[in-house]
């Protein structure tokens, strides 16, 4: 590629990466800026004065510290939840021969087909039944054992698809049962599959807003999407300040996390995620 | 005798079904279970305060055609996903061709425009809304170079492209990925072949990268649609559906029928609405692969 070829490439992804960065950025320098300065013109890139008041503030106004504790476990929980799920029916689905393992795996399948919206006002009214309306069990099970995890299960499956069998099948003449194959032996090979599952598992229930919304009404059960939202003055408007500070410690973790790891996260989503 | 009935096969369809088993529970519990009553309250009148269920058979279908408010969902729905689908697809592909140029840096741009992707989605829209206000920091910039720039949340046609704009640069990273592991898997001889042939990079793309990479093509835009018709923490953070009902797309709609106003009869008929779309895309574009992709790997 000629010289000139090359720095066009790098202008147009200089200027591509703009807004790509520049929110993280803004997000991150406004929650340090005093609030009399956030709309400040012109517009300052670094604060002048640094201060954590925001900060302080998210802690106050609302049980930040447990919502973040919410987030967290139930993320962690949804994760190990599906991963045990998808890599046994995934597994199933893959290596065991039996009747009528097709026609199940297509009616799974048709959960990919129904987004979570489409099914929120009966789950709502189910919970409800059960007295679990307030509480965290919605947005554990559901995600464990309901459409969302239809993906992983799917995942898993292309995976343990293309593992060779000899290792089984040697496996099967020292008299291994079933389970031990598919935990001693299978289990340890998937581990890109398991990786590339838990990352994306783990940003779903991060992200989840709707549901959260629906099911949750008392602030120390919020979970941080819907906490981020609650920072409000007395006629609605966003306190600016707090919701960004609250955002940057909701955001900046995992981001630190995935720069860290990026290769792992981006490889292993491209290559065992969606490729099958 | 139970040794002979425990034949091999037996063995296998056993922990077939145990292994199966917690999946396929759960998809009937969480999945299938749902959606028939979906079908079945979408026939009820559901008065949550009076805690009245009435049997109505197709008054909230008729309601549904009769919906003036219906037309301007599903044409704002329609906006946003073709949209964010054209512009999500065309710059993951852009970037997907610009990192593929084996030049320095590429894994430091690979990270910055997949970044967002792990960025908390509402976050990320709290921040984009703080930057799009009228004396946010995008107007800032604006005016710094003597552009006056309008109010992006509150007019209709640049709330929308705001709202789209938002989600394509949160999301635009994944496609971006699964596109540059497609075009790593094109064989380096076809281009080579096309080269002594005399066909220019242009020709190239067109007839050796597209079709090559179509199957990735397919699938992505299979996510994004379905993808694009479930977008509502956005809009909710950004928009609330407005200005007026500019930006209120269908699930924000069914949200707000269903939990705002407690028409839940009502809201089950748009969820088996939004079910139907969501099919009838899927199948449209499932069947559009014979047509279109050159090959299944």
């Amino acid at each position: 590629m000629s010289r000139r070829a090359k720095t066009a490439v790098y202008g147009v992804l200089c200027l591509l990466a703009l807004p790509f960065l520049f929110p993280t950025w803004w997000m991150v320098t406004s929650s340090l800026k005093p609030v009399g300065d956030i709309f400040a013109f012109p517009p300052t890139l670094w604060p002048s004065d640094v201060s954590f008041d925001a900060y302080a503030k998210a802690f106050e106004l609302q049980p930040f510290a447990r919502q973040y504790f919410n987030s967290m476990y139930i993320a962690a929980l949804v994760t190990v939840g599906t991963l045990a799920v998808s890599s046994l029916a995934g597994y199933a689905f893959a290596r065991i021969r039996f009747r009528g393992a097709n026609a199940w795996f297509v009616v799974i399948l048709v959960g990919l087909l129904i987004p979570s919206e489409v099914t929120i006002v009966p789950l709502f009214k189910m919970f409800d039944a059960w007295g679990m309306v307030d509480t965290h069990w919605p947005l554990i099970l559901v995600p464990i054992l309901g459409a969302p995890s239809v993906l992983a299960t799917f995942i898993m499956r292309q995976f343990f698809l293309a593992l060779p069998g000899e290792l089984e099948e040697a496996a099967k003449v020292d008299g291994l049962g079933r389970f031990a194959i598919f935990r001693l032996i299978a289990l340890p090979l998937a581990r890109p599959a398991l990786g590339a599952v838990a990352i994306f598992t783990f940003l779903h229930s991060w992200n989840l807003y709707l549901e959260p919304i629906v099911f949750l009404s008392s602030s120390e059960m919020f979970t941080l999407p819907q906490a981020l939202t609650q920072f409000v003055d007395a006629y609605g408007g966003p306190m600016w300040d707090i919701q960004l500070s609250a955002a940057s410690l909701t955001a900046l973790p995992v981001l630190v996390v995935f720069v860290i790891a990026q290769r792992q996260f981006i490889e292993g989503l491209a290559h065992t995620g969606l490729k099958g | 005798m139970s040794t002979r009935f425990w034949t091999g096969s037996r063995r296998d369809t056993l922990a077939g079904y145990l292994f199966i088993a917690p999946q396929l529970i759960g998809s009937l519990l969480f999945v299938f279970v749902p959606l028939g009553l979906v079908f079945w309250y979408s026939l009820h009148e559901w008065n949550v305060l009076a805690d009245t269920f009435t049997f109505v058979g197709g008054e909230n279908y008729q309601a549904l055609a009769d919906d003036p408010k219906l037309a301007d969902a599903l044409i704002a729905t329609g906006f946003f996903s073709a949209g964010l689908v054209v512009l999500n697809l065309s710059l993951a592909l852009l970037l997907a061709v610009l990192l593929n140029q084996r030049l320095r840096g590429t894994v430091f741009f690979r990270t910055v425009f997949f970044s967002p992707v792990v960025v908390s989605l509402v976050a990320w829209t709290i921040v984009w809304s703080f930057l799009l206000q009228d004396n946010g920091g995008i107007n800032g910039l604006l005016e710094t170079v003597g552009v006056d720039g309008p109010n992006w949340l509150r007019g209709d046609a640049t709330a929308m492209i705001s709202v789209i704009v938002v989600q394509v640069v949160k999301n635009v990273g994944l496609n971006m990925v699964l596109f540059l592991a497609a075009l790593q898997g094109v064989p380096a001889n076809l281009y080579e072949a096309a080269t002594v042939d005399g066909a220019g990079r242009r020709r190239q793309f067109l007839s050796i990268t597209v079709p090559m990479i179509s199957p990735t093509i397919l699938l992505t835009s299979i996510i994004t649609v379905v993808g694009s018709l479930q977008v509502f923490a956005q809009i909710a953070v950004l928009t609330q559906g407005g200005p007026g009902t500019s930006t209120t797309v269908l699930v924000y709609y069914l949200y707000q029928q269903a939990f705002q106003f407690h028409h839940f009869g009502y809201g089950a008929t748009l969820s088996v609405l939004l079910f139907l779309i969501v099919l009838l895309l899927t199948l449209v574009q499932w069947r559009m692969r014979r047509k279109w992709v050159f090959h299944e790997s």
